[in-house]
């Protein structure tokens, strides 16, 4: 499982990229795994305000379905509209090309209630033996 | 008892018990607590055999004044056109109708492949992008349009002609009161919907004006204007049709719809007192994604042979749950491959010829009737395969006499509409030749 | 497209013609003197052209492409797969059933009346209810039916109950249906054998309770025999209780869904009372109610005077109409006929017989397939591919295996909380020789799995396709036909 270290991690599998008061977010190897081959992402507008827990987009595969929920609150400022002709994206570069969303912080300290890269790993180990 | 379904001799039951380890079957439903079990037969009639069954069914199926040997002028929703043979052939082919559901494509590659060309065909005479494998019927089609158009307009508030069908208009009805949808209504004038009404209620909080052309007295609206009307205010149309109707007149995709829906009964499916029938449901592509029911989707096998799978599976109920578009799980999928026979067997140029003999023949029939003393005009508007007239007699008195003279007269409108009493809703299908057209005259001359 | 069936479009040749139709024989007027020409369409739809022997062909070749009952074994869990009567195929179409109108005055039908009547009164009695609707035209229309029943009694008591209890074991009609209703759905965790968990249960219930929705057989085929335990909670805490009637078909004269304390019941015509799956529909989905719910049945409801039958719409207290007409009458007469065949005796001994297929199944797998309940089951049972999985063998190469061996696969992935499931109904009308046949496939295959899992891994090789590329449908769907 790829957990790249400069990333923040929700327990919602979503992953988060700071830049200044901005936040790139995605979700991460794991989830993309579970899900399996997406075929689909529906993407929130630009301008929507979401609020940390809310969902805010919805990525499909074959035979499951998943929620994404916004690991932070503010403005959605950008979505990757590359995921409308190629979805498989969220495969292939979960961390890279398969981005979905930039949020405008509203509250710049909320990504400390974020989990680093060895606490999410705590997280996912956890779960395997529980 | 029917022992011709049930294989098992009295020695095999027994030695499959031996193989299990039990003495008997009782055993089997130990995990049934003996308090709640019923311990005596069902109070049901006794088995009869097939030869006595048959008898039976008939007896019971010669209680009712069947359209083989009645004249039927009767429509307002379920309509006696002509079944090709060919329809009934293909459905009654056991590895259709004995199958469920195709969650295994390899061995369902037939009737995936007939769904999907009945899709194709529903896209055609609609003129739609996509079109679903069918679902319940016209009247909740139009109910799930309607709450597929508030989903993805965020809105909840419909508009409905009044010229919509009763019938679907109260099935909304059922289905808002849970969901506080609320539906404002538009009035008709001269039997098509009162577009000054429509522009005063319509509104940026209208999530779907809905239509009907032809309409409940068989009226043709004009879909286009109406069309434009609510999408000025950012809502959706959903056009519901006459399938027969669109062999002449404009797909009501030309004209703006976002969502077509409608009743695919007269499409090769027998009338039989109301179901199962069919609804179809086309929409545009940007709506493919938040449909509800099933979709057949074309593909490649690992060979890169074409084959065709149940897709956009995620929409739906067994992997959604909660969110689901819809809680649609089986439909009407054998009536889909009767609409898909129908449209294959009457063809291009048979679509045009029924559509045009209906219009044709609704259009004499109204004109002889309309010669008749007791007979007066209500609207002036064009119509397709129905239309009003107002009787000086009690609608149900004039078709009482008709039965007796082996007729089936037309819809009472007072029913509905408190306003026409003494309407009544006839309908001429191409089955009707001008023999029957000029009996009924014939007859209501009698009477009136 | 190399190497498949063509499509109807593709034979398609310009002038050919399936269906002679009669000239039209009154006076033609020109169509666009009767309607505007705005309003007509320009050119022709592209429907089509063909013979009828092109017709038949093409629709025979599907067929031959497309597996029922009547080609083979098709033991698909959860949905009842069991031998459709040919003689009630010819009964629906008996012009005094298939040709009747629905607006017909009801003087006219007294027949088709007095059948829906009297399959009303039948499912009362083998439910243990106290009155039903034919209306629901499928299991989850029955579904939406009966929350939409039970809201509006608790509305009508004016309590605002809108929380749905649903086992995770659920079919996943269950919380769509009451979404549907305008309700929550609160979904609980089961026990590991599908049973309820009742301190979980008792902690959810409450004054917000709508209903508790449960399957009994429960979705992995178990009897619940909490169900007292159940009912006493939930209708201590004025909520109601919902039957998913999905597995009715093993239980006909031995225990009744009202006896058991169910408030609504829904039944799948389609899969109990042997009327054909037709692909996927039609089918019909009646509900049962006790006393109290019968004022808010939808409309129209049959009703006999003792004399004449009829069709009464003015009940004020109804949720209304949910049908455009009564439900789907062409199924019900298959369904009533059926259960005139049977007769009482007859009913009880194919709940008996589905019930002893089900359990001789798993008594011969539970060898080489793992069985994650030990102990009876009801009318289907669940296996795993447990044991095969070290082979790298899933349930779904299983499932595609069979195919090979002629036979339609189980309900695979279901119920959810078992991991790699099959659930394999062999209903009623299977005989031992099929069952003995089918357990040998299945015990060829865990043999394949350990010699040769390749080809359980290539397969199906038989078929009209190979395994056929799912993502690329969804991601790009191709939903129709283009030139």
């Amino acid at each position: 499982m790829n957990i790249p270290k400069e990333l923040r991690y929700s327990k919602n599998h979503e992953w988060v990229r700071v830049e200044g008061e901005k936040v790139i977010v995605g979700i991460d190897d794991y989830a993309q795994s579970q899900l399996g081959d997406v075929v689909f992402v529906e993407l929130p507008e630009i301008g929507s305000i979401v609020t940390c827990g809310d969902s805010f987009s919805v990525v499909e595969s074959v035979k499951a379905v998943s929620d994404i929920y916004a690991p932070v609150s503010g403005e959605i400022i950008e979505v990757n509209e590359v995921l409308g002709d190629t979805p498989e994206c969220i495969n292939e570069d979960p961390y890279g090309q398969g981005w979905i969303v930039v949020i405008q912080l509203k509250d710049a300290s909320e990504v400390n209630n974020l989990m680093d890269s060895a606490a999410y790993q705590t997280m996912l180990e956890e779960g395997e033996n529980s | 008892m029917a022992w011709s379904y049930l294989p098992h001799t009295d020695m095999e039951r027994r030695s499959m018990l031996d193989a299990i380890g039990v003495d008997s079957v009782n055993s089997l439903f130990e995990d049934i607590p003996e308090k709640v079990r019923i311990n005596k037969p069902l109070n049901l009639p006794h088995a009869l055999s097939e030869q006595e069954l048959a008898k039976e069914m008939r007896k019971m199926a010669s209680a009712n004044a069947n359209l083989q040997d009645n004249l039927c002028f009767l429509g307002a929703g379920a309509y006696d056109h002509y079944i090709p043979s060919v329809v009934n052939h293909v459905i009654h082919r056991s590895e259709f109708y004995t199958a469920y559901t195709q969650y295994q494509p390899e061995i369902s590659q037939g009737y995936l492949q007939a769904l999907w060309e009945y899709q194709s065909m529903i896209c055609e005479i609609t003129g739609m992008d996509v079109a679903n494998a069918s679902m319940y019927d016209g009247g909740t089609a139009v109910t799930e349009a309607a709450m597929m158009a508030c989903a993805v307009s965020n809105r909840k508030e419909i508009i409905m002609a009044q010229t919509v069908h009763p019938h679907y208009q109260e099935i909304f009805k059922t289905y808002a009161v849970d969901r506080e949808y609320t539906l404002k209504n538009v009035n008709f004038a001269n039997g098509i919907m009162d577009i000054a009404h429509l522009e005063e209620v319509v509104s940026k909080s209208t999530g779907a004006v809905i239509i009907q052309s032809p309409n409940f007295f068989g009226s043709i609206e004009d879909i286009k204007k109406i069309a434009e009307i609510a999408h000025a205010q950012g809502a959706y149309l959903i056009a519901v049709v006459d399938p027969i109707s669109l062999g002449i007149l404009a797909s009501p995709g030309s004209l703006g719809a976002d969502i077509v829906v409608g009743e695919g009964q007269s499409m090769g499916i027998p009338i039989s007192f109301g179901g199962p029938y069919l609804g179809f449901f086309a929409a545009t592509e940007k709506l493919m994604r938040k449909m509800p029911g099933r979709i057949i989707g074309q593909t490649t096998d690992q060979e890169g042979k074409r084959g065709f799978v149940l897709t956009l599976q995620a929409r739906e109920q067994h992997i959604r749950r909660d969110k689901a578009t819809s809680n649609i799980c089986s439909n009407e999928a054998l009536c889909a491959l009767s609409a898909a026979v129908y449209l294959a067997a009457v063809g291009k140029e048979g679509y045009r010829q029924v559509a045009t003999q209906c219009l044709q023949k609704a259009q004499y029939a109204y004109g002889e009737l309309t010669k008749l003393a007791g007979c007066e005009k209500v609207f002036t508007v064009p119509f397709f395969k129905e239309f009003v007239i107002r009787l000086t007699k009690p609608v149900a008195e004039v078709n009482a006499f008709l039965l007796g003279e082996g007729i089936i007269g037309g819809q009472d409108l007072g029913k509905y509409y408190p306003n026409m009493k003494d309407c009544v809703l006839l309908c001429v299908t191409e089955k009707r030749s001008k023999a029957d057209i000029d009996k009924l005259v014939s007859r209501m001359g009698a009477i009136l | 497209m190399k190497n498949c069936k063509s499509l109807i479009f593709e034979i398609s040749k310009p002038g050919r013609l399936a269906l002679d139709l009669p000239p039209c024989d009154v006076p033609d007027c020109a169509i666009d003197s009767l309607i505007p020409s705005q309003f007509l369409r320009n050119s022709p739809a592209e429907l089509p052209e063909v013979s009828q022997l092109d017709l038949m062909r093409h629709y025979t070749k599907l067929s031959n492409r497309n597996f029922g009952v009547d080609s083979g074994f098709y033991p698909l869990g959860s949905c009842t797969m069991k031998y459709n009567p040919k003689v009630n195929e010819d009964i629906a179409q008996y012009a005094g059933f298939a040709e009747i109108h629905p607006l017909q005055d009801a003087k006219t039908v007294q027949g088709a009346l007095e059948l829906l009547y009297n399959t009303e009164q039948y499912l009362t009695e083998i439910a243990g209810m106290d009155a039903v609707t034919m209306q629901p035209v499928a299991g989850s229309h029955g579904e939406l039916t009966g929350l939409k029943i039970i809201r509006a009694y608790h509305r009508a008591k004016g309590e605002a109950r809108t929380k749905v209890i649903v086992p995770d074991s659920a079919h996943g009609t269950n919380p769509a249906s009451a979404t549907v209703c305008g309700l929550e759905t609160v979904e609980i965790k089961s026990n590991e054998d599908g049973s309820i968990n009742l301190d979980i249960l008792r902690g959810v219930v409450g004054e917000d309770t709508a209903a508790l929705m449960l399957t009994n057989p429960s979705t992995l085929g178990l009897f619940e025999n909490q169900i007292e335990e159940i009912a006493k909670i939930v209708h201590d805490a004025g909520g109601l209780l919902y039957y998913d009637g999905a597995n009715t078909n093993a239980i006909m004269g031995i225990v009744r869904p009202g006896d058991m304390g169910f408030d609504v019941v829904h039944f799948n015509l389609h899969k109990t009372f042997s009327t054909p799956h037709g692909g996927g529909g039609p089918g019909a989905g009646p509900i049962g109610v006790k006393k109290e719910l019968i004022p808010f049945l939808p409309i129209p409801v049959v009703t006999f005077d003792g004399n004449q039958f009829g069709l009464d719409e003015n009940r004020p207290q109804s949720i209304g109409k949910i049908h455009s007409f009564y439900g789907n009458f062409g199924i019900i007469v298959r369904a009533y006929a059926y259960i005139r065949s049977m007769g009482p005796d007859g009913l009880r001994q194919v709940s008996e017989d589905a019930v002893l297929n089900a359990n001789y199944c798993l008594s011969q797998l539970k060898e080489v397939y793992y069985a994650p309940f030990d102990r009876f089951c009801m009318h289907e049972c669940v296996v795993t591919a447990k044991k095969q999985k070290p082979y790298g063998i899933k349930t779904l190469d299983i499932a595609k295996r069979l195919l090979d061996y002629g036979y339609h696969p189980p309900t695979i992935y279901f119920p959810m909380i078992v991991e790699e499931a099959m659930m394999i109904e062999p209903t009623e009308t299977e005989s031992k020789e099929t069952l003995d046949q089918f357990i040998d496939a299945m015990k060829a295959i865990a043999q394949e799995a350990t010699m040769n899992p390749e080809i359980i891994l290539n397969a199906p090789q038989h078929m009209a396709v190979r395994r056929l590329d799912e993502t690329a449908a969804a991601r790009k769907p191709i939903v129709k036909w283009k030139v």
